[in-house]
């Protein structure tokens, strides 16, 4: 288990993702077909169950290494993670055996099927037989933690380059739910597969921040649209079967079985561009409850019956079979409507509403007040552009952020090489008599803010929690966000998204900051 | 009967000697360990160091410090103390001073190690009453990578990048790491620059008779392009400098310490990689040597001295913590 246990701390050490590929690549290139099937599921979170919990292992290590339950867990302290720590004070290996990730994975299968004194002795031995760098991988495999420090994506990248596939088609192979057990090297990755090209999407159009809107010209040569902060994605119908891709790259085909029935409805060769937006029966639910959707692995009833994904069209990039991107947008608006009215009312699939505007100054009063309607904004795009990779054709112009004024209370030291300054700031709002904080941020305080802060804070420290400080409440922040949600994890109930400081009120009382209620009216309309 | 060293604000105090060992503030009589500069500071009257360690202490100190100067194993009689010095393996020169005051025999560690670097006098266990033991990685997680193993980690490293058309640049303390991975690496490999602090160290333990491969100093007329491929040594501070940025974005970077065991600590120096080398003892190291000296009271100072102090407790020692100024501890 050399090779993977190198390449594993490889992924894990801190460089930059053509390093990690690297590695990847230098792994695939030599590693027997069975290793690299393994290295794939672990890498895309195929991990085998669990045999032992950590605190078995805990203290097996404690007992092995002779030491005392204390020492241990002053121990785990200093280290942080507890395989790292069991890892680390085993006694050094009296042996070598280098067996392949494969030959492992079978072997904490055929022990999950043991007593534990049996799986306790197994294990001890495999201990003495490993060193360290090993013995921590080995022991992540155990406990079924094993991350390494790499995303899918770049896994994906890595195994395109080496088999010269692009991305969506490793994508597309990766996906769904495959074990080692049920499949081959050659199987997965290499053999040919007619719906591999047929799922594929196209490259989506990339966007551009509006700054001023007076450049765009002639107002009547464009159309504006909301603009939904749910995923943009890509539905695909084709050879009668479809698939969904989200813009970063994701396969959400099985995540979204809402738009399963559209096959029904729409002709074969389609392929509709669009945003994701949740509801909850007729209530619209905020971007987070997308992504909360199309993040999970699986997806459950009870999660299908909480939240319902439609797709909102935007665009038509292929009908009939035939690609549609060189087309104006005003023809491919003029398709997708068609296949809109002729398809039942209750399908999960709306068109994305024109807004209505005579000039730029009409626009930016709809721009106002997107937020009520859910939106972060406008989207606008000129009528005549074909839908391309060009950067100039696709437009957003986001609404004004939201806002509240904060009290700041708690201030953190920044990390090691700005240890002097305090560069993470905890902010409150009032709930009756007490602050309650809802927000950390530091974006949007310039270093002059940061300095002059760091010298306050240092002067006005109530009392120290590890590298944490609580101050005295005294400076009024103006916090801007893009979205407001619940959530049930903090002590305030609502998260935020993009939390920055807009400006410092230097003038303002702490008694004039913004309450939690006025933040749950926020969630109430916004959220 | 009366201690034969007290700790003192100043430092290791011995009262039959009147002297200090390692003394923090200034003082007249020191007795130093070695030349790392938590050890031997400026200001002191006058110095005693052994030989081997002389040279960079003065170097480190300047030209007028006063320093004496003292074989290993050879006695010396300050006041009513009888002192010698004694191989810590810690870096070339290094000692551990004995102190023996009426029979009763007292052993200050300063830094040690116990395994032989092939640099340093190897470290000796010397019996005494009580021992003054570091115990900067005094905690089970610390078991340093076997010698053979550690240099085909860092050889391959080098020789990969090498191959790959990119530099490597390893940070290490000017003063024994830099000297030892030196003596570590295979020269072979490739072309190998050295930091202007490592090269004037270098050239000090060369003077002295230590054998090191040939290195090039990066100097301002040095063009690094020159040597491509090149082992760059450069001391910690160096590599986060403009200094480090000569060698353009095609480089690899890694660290040479005893804290690269930790994955926390190695992903928080944010280097592309993390050799476990220490010049400190490491957990069987701290326990083996303090075995040996067959003291009975052990007084722990540098690190985790709660936990060792604990574990040597119940290990049956009479053990105590020795209170530092030591700013890690702050």
């Amino acid at each position: 288990m050399k090779a993977a246990a190198d390449l594993f701390a490889r992924l894990d050490d801190p460089t930059g993702p053509d390093a990690k590929i690297a590695a990847l690549l230098g792994y695939f290139q030599t590693a027997p077909d069975g290793d690299k099937l393994w290295t794939v599921a672990l890498l895309s979170g195929r991990t085998p169950k669990r045999i032992v919990t950590a605190n078995q292992l805990r203290a097996w290590a404690i007992a092995c290494a002779g030491l005392k339950d204390w020492l241990f867990e002053d121990s785990y302290r200093v280290v942080g993670d507890l395989s790292e720590t069991i890892a680390l004070v085993l006694p050094p290996p009296s042996r070598h055996e280098n067996h392949s990730l494969t030959h492992w994975i079978k072997t904490i299968k055929r022990l999950s099927r043991m007593d534990e004194e049996t799986r306790k002795s197994a294990i001890l031995n495999i201990w003495d037989g490993m060193p360290a760098a090993e013995r921590f991988w080995f022991i992540k495999l155990l406990t079924g933690g094993l991350r390494a420090g790499t995303s899918e994506s770049l896994l994906i990248r890595a195994l395109a380059q080496l088999t010269g596939q692009d991305e969506p088609a490793i994508t597309y192979r990766l996906n769904g739910t495959w074990s080692p057990d049920t499949t081959t090297w050659h199987n997965l990755i290499e053999a040919s597969d007619p719906q591999l090209a047929l799922s594929h999407p196209y490259p989506f159009q990339p966007s551009q921040q509006v700054e001023n809107i007076a450049d765009l010209g002639n107002p009547a040569e464009w159309q504006a649209t909301h603009a939904w902060g749910g995923a943009r994605c890509q539905f695909i119908l084709r050879g009668g079967s479809h698939a969904l891709w989200s813009q970063d790259g994701a396969l959400i085909t099985d995540q979204v079985p809402e738009l399963a029935p559209l096959r029904d409805f729409l002709p074969d060769g389609t392929v509709i561009e669009g945003a994701l937006r949740a509801f909850a029966g007729d209530a619209p639910l905020g971007a987070d409850a997308v992504h909360a959707r199309i993040t999970r692995k699986k997806i459950t009833k009870a999660m299908r019956a909480e939240t319902q994904l439609v797709l909102i069209a935007n665009d038509l990039l292929e009908h009939d079979g035939s690609d549609l991107r060189q087309s104006t947008l005003d023809i491919r608006h003029k398709h997708l409507k068609n296949h809109l009215t002729s398809t039942p009312d209750q399908l999960p699939l709306r068109l994305s509403s024109a807004v209505e505007f005579a000039s730029w100054s009409d626009l930016e009063t709809q721009r106002q007040t997107a937020r009520t309607a859910g939106a972060d904004g406008l989207l606008l795009r000129h009528r005549d552009s074909p839908y391309l990779a060009s950067k100039t054709m696709r437009w957003i112009w986001n609404a004004p952020p939201l806002t509240v004024d904060a009290v700041l209370i708690y201030a953190q030291a920044g990390p090691q090489s700005r240890a002097n300054l305090f560069t993470e700031f905890t902010f409150a709002v009032w709930n009756g008599q007490t602050l309650t904080p809802f927000t950390r941020t530091s974006t949007g305080l310039t270093d002059a803010d940061l300095a002059e802060l760091s010298t306050w804070v240092r002067k006005n420290t109530q009392s120290k929690f590890g590298p944490v400080r609580q101050v005295t409440p005294t400076h009024v922040f103006e916090i801007a966000f893009d979205d407001i949600h619940a959530s049930p994890r903090h002590k305030s109930g609502v998260a935020l998204r993009f939390p920055r400081v807009l400006r410092w009120h230097k003038d303002k009382p702490v008694t004039e900051a913004n309450t939690l209620d006025d933040l749950k009216d926020m969630r109430a309309t916004y959220g | 009967m009366a201690d034969v060293l007290t700790f003192t604000k100043r430092g290791i105090y011995c009262a039959a000697g009147d002297f200090y060992i390692d003394p923090s503030k200034p003082v007249e009589r020191a007795l130093v360990t070695h030349g790392h500069s938590d050890h031997a500071r400026s200001g002191m009257t006058r110095y005693l160091a052994t030989r081997s360690a002389k040279p960079v202490i003065q170097h480190r100190l300047g030209p007028n410090a006063v320093i004496d100067t003292i074989a290993f194993g050879e006695t010396r009689q300050i006041g009513d103390a009888t002192v010698s010095f004694h191989p810590a393996g810690h870096v070339p020169g290094s000692a551990q001073i004995r102190v023996s005051v009426k029979g009763e025999v007292w052993v200050a560690s300063g830094d040690y190690k116990t395994v032989d670097d092939g640099l340093s006098e190897p470290f000796e266990p010397v019996p005494c009453h009580a021992f003054i033991t570091e115990c900067t990685f005094g905690l089970p997680i610390f078991n340093w990578t076997p010698k053979d193993i550690l240099a085909r980690q860092i050889n391959d490293w080098w020789a990969t990048n090498k191959a790959a058309g990119r530099f490597s640049v390893l940070g290490a303390y000017a003063l024994g790491k830099a000297q030892r991975l030196l003596t570590t690496v295979n020269p072979d490999i490739g072309p190998i620059l050295t930091h202007g602090a490592i090269e004037a160290t270098n050239i000090v333990l060369r003077n002295q008779g230590i054998t090191l491969p040939q290195t090039i100093p990066v100097t301002p007329e040095l063009n690094v392009h020159d040597h491509p491929g090149a082992l760059i040594l450069a001391t910690p501070g160096a590599m986060a400098q403009p200094w480090g940025a000569q060698f353009g974005p095609d480089v690899s970077t890694a660290f040479a310490s005893g804290w690269m065991a930790l994955r926390g600590q190695r992903r928080r120096r944010a280097m592309d990689r993390g050799f476990v080398v220490s010049d400190h003892a490491d957990w069987a190291g701290l326990n083996t040597a303090i075995r040996e000296t067959g003291a009975t009271k052990v007084f722990a100072t540098h690190g985790y001295t709660g936990s060792f102090r604990r574990w040597l407790a119940e290990q049956g020692y009479d053990a105590q913590i020795v209170a530092t100024d030591d700013p890690a501890d702050a």
